[in-house]
């Protein structure tokens, strides 16, 4: 109790430098935990992905389609449970600013694959009823007050031409990481307004997703269904949907490891700042760390002072920076949804934003302990008055 | 000259030395200094400066150790301690009295009396009724709340004074207690050490520069270049 009235005293002693490093502590704090949610959204993809879902794309690239004849030829691999298909539609509503991922799907095979898109039965069936209805999350929706029934008019980039779009249904996430930014539309109206516009574009799918019956079958099965199509016009390339997700991550992978590095470079600073802080308090008190000595107290007590008031700071700054991380975040997941749709603090980040306040506290008092402890009394009260 | 009894002895000083190292040279400051204290003395040591006189009362104070000789203080011989036993020697046996009174800024008078309390095995009740009576026997108890910054320098040093024989040691150490404080102040502090002496029996060796100050001591002995010269009673 004493200890515990004297080390917050201490801390307070030089109010101005005591805040100004909590600060400090709070900020680096909040950097950490923001760029690595930052990274965490990233890989908020890879995460969301099933294992139980393979993806077939052309094997020469991505921008290649493949033929939609191609569905019932996979449907009939063995460990095949369904197939579905989709196009990147590129669309651009209003402008490219209010950018947003939007696909061409078969809606039921591909809501039957996607069990995490949660839709209301009604508005569904509506959705598979209307050759013109989409469906969009409710992130997405939010963000432009879309309602069920609205009209929603889509500049095309890929497929050229205004596209019409009337919202059926709003679809939540199953999973807090599911992304709910998502736009789908029928496949076939964009076949068939292909087929009048660019025919030689019809009839081809972007990627098929394909279902397993079972996960564990995804090798044996991705290395069947390409055989299948080996020496065709249109090789396929079959992985996994994380794998396919990771092709994606990894072409910024560069950026990822930067960001990274800098979020641990930010605790390396604040920890050099604290030890600074404690360096100059001990400094400043060796005389009285004297004083304690002459009057009994030993080692330890010394180093229970200087160790507790640099946690006392460190958590102090530590648990303000973890309480400002959960609002920053919400406003920084608003404002860059479109980019990092899934925007959540995870658990480990956590852990590690505690780990680091502890680790911060500590090593900041390590150098001012050794200096402290080993101060010969006599030597310390000469350095008083 | 009376004989004095083994027992009365309460430190005695056999052939201490004591020398620092600056650079790679040895500066000797005690050289084979021999002295006996009587308990219940008041002695003052009195000497130019760098004559030894503040280490001399280290090392009786058990905060410096001995290059040679030994000291024994109560019966223990203290060179022969290490830092563990020293230190519980220290909180138990020795008060201290410094010239600038060296209180806890961030403390009030009453939790810097309490201090070296916190050392021993007493309850919360029972260090109050140390703390209340240390402070009453230097007439600070209507203080007890205020911090250091708002005391002056003579009632600080009384507050130093109620710190050094809360725990009721058998000698306390002053180096220059009124070396910081105008001639009122000085005044009722010596009044106050010579009242410590005199109605509680304790033993108080004090540095001093002072020949006032020193003239409320029973013996001075004076040091000179690390070797004691004289004896005036």
């Amino acid at each position: 109790m004493f200890l515990l009235k004297l080390l917050s005293r201490n801390a307070l002693r030089h109010r101005l430098r005591t805040l100004l490093t909590i600060l400090g502590i709070t900020v680096a704090i909040l950097a950490f935990g923001l760029l690595r949610t930052v990274v965490g959204a990233w890989y908020a993809g890879v995460n969301a992905s099933s294992s139980a879902r393979l993806i077939t794309r052309n094997a020469v690239s991505l921008v290649f389609s493949l033929p939609i004849a191609y569905q019932e030829r996979i449907r009939r691999i063995e460990g095949v449970a369904g197939v579905s298909y989709a196009n990147w539609f590129g669309g651009i509503f209003i402008n490219e600013k209010n950018f947003f991922p939007n696909f061409a799907i078969e809606p039921q095979s591909y809501l039957a694959l996607y069990p995490e898109f949660v839709l209301d039965p009604d508005e569904k069936r509506a959705f598979i009823l209307d050759r013109k209805g989409c469906a969009v999350g409710k992130k997405l929706a939010d963000r432009f007050g879309w309602k069920v029934g609205d009209s929603v008019p889509l500049k095309g980039t890929i497929f050229p031409g205004n596209w019409e779009f009337v919202v059926r249904a709003i679809y939540t996430g199953a999973e807090k990481s599911t992304d709910e930014s998502q736009f789908f539309f029928h496949w076939e109206y964009l076949n068939e307004t292909l087929k009048k516009t660019i025919p030689r574009r019809a009839d081809q799918a972007g990627v098929y997703i394909v279902g397993l019956k079972n996960p564990l079958s995804a090798a044996e099965v991705s290395l069947a269904l390409d055989a299948v199509f080996k020496n065709s016009l249109a090789e396929t390339m079959t992985e996994t949907e994380k794998a396919f997700q990771l092709s994606f991550v990894s072409m910024t992978e560069a950026i990822v490891v930067a960001i990274r590095i800098v979020s641990f470079v930010v605790i390396i600073i604040i920890m050099i700042v604290v030890a600074n802080t404690m360096a100059m308090t001990a400094r400043e008190r060796i005389g009285e760390y004297a004083i304690f000595k002459a009057l009994g107290f030993r080692g330890y007590h010394i180093a229970g002072m200087i160790f507790g008031e640099s946690l006392f700071i460190a958590l102090t700054g530590g648990l303000t920076g973890i309480l400002l991380t959960f609002p920053v975040a919400r406003k920084f997941g608003e404002v860059m949804g479109a980019f990092l749709p899934v925007f959540q603090v995870d658990r480990m980040t956590l852990y590690l934003d505690i780990a680091f306040c502890f680790l911060v506290g500590v090593v900041a008092a390590l150098f001012p302990t050794w200096r402290a402890v080993r101060i010969r009394v006599a030597d310390g009260l000469r350095r008083i008055g | 000259m009376a004989v004095i009894a083994a027992q009365d002895i309460i430190v005695s000083l056999s052939s201490v030395s004591k020398s620092y190292r600056r650079g790679d040279q040895a500066v000797p400051v005690l050289d084979g200094i021999s002295f006996d204290i009587v308990r219940g003395e008041f002695l003052a040591l009195m000497g130019p400066s760098g004559s030894g006189k503040s280490t001399l009362l280290n090392l009786i104070a058990g905060i410096d150790t001995v290059d040679s000789g030994s000291i024994v203080v109560n019966g223990v011989d203290i060179a022969s301690l290490g830092e563990a036993d020293l230190a519980r020697w220290r909180a138990a046996n020795v008060g201290f009295i410094f010239q600038f009174y060296n209180l806890i800024p961030v403390l009030t008078a009453y939790e810097n009396v309490e201090l070296p309390l916190l050392l021993t095995p007493l309850s919360r009740r029972e260090r109050r009724e140390h703390v209340e009576t240390a402070l009453a026997v230097v007439s600070l108890q209507d203080r007890m709340e205020h911090h250091p910054s708002q005391l002056s320098g003579g009632q600080q040093q009384r507050v130093a004074i109620a710190r050094a024989i809360v725990t009721d040691p058998a000698i306390l150490v002053a180096d220059e207690p009124t070396g910081d404080l105008d001639r009122v102040s000085a005044g009722e502090i010596l009044g106050l050490m010579g009242r410590l002496n005199a109605e509680f029996g304790k033993t108080i060796i004090m540095v001093t520069h002072d020949p006032r100050a020193a003239e409320k001591a029973h013996i001075i002995r004076q040091l000179e270049k690390g070797v004691l010269n004289d004896v005036s009673a």
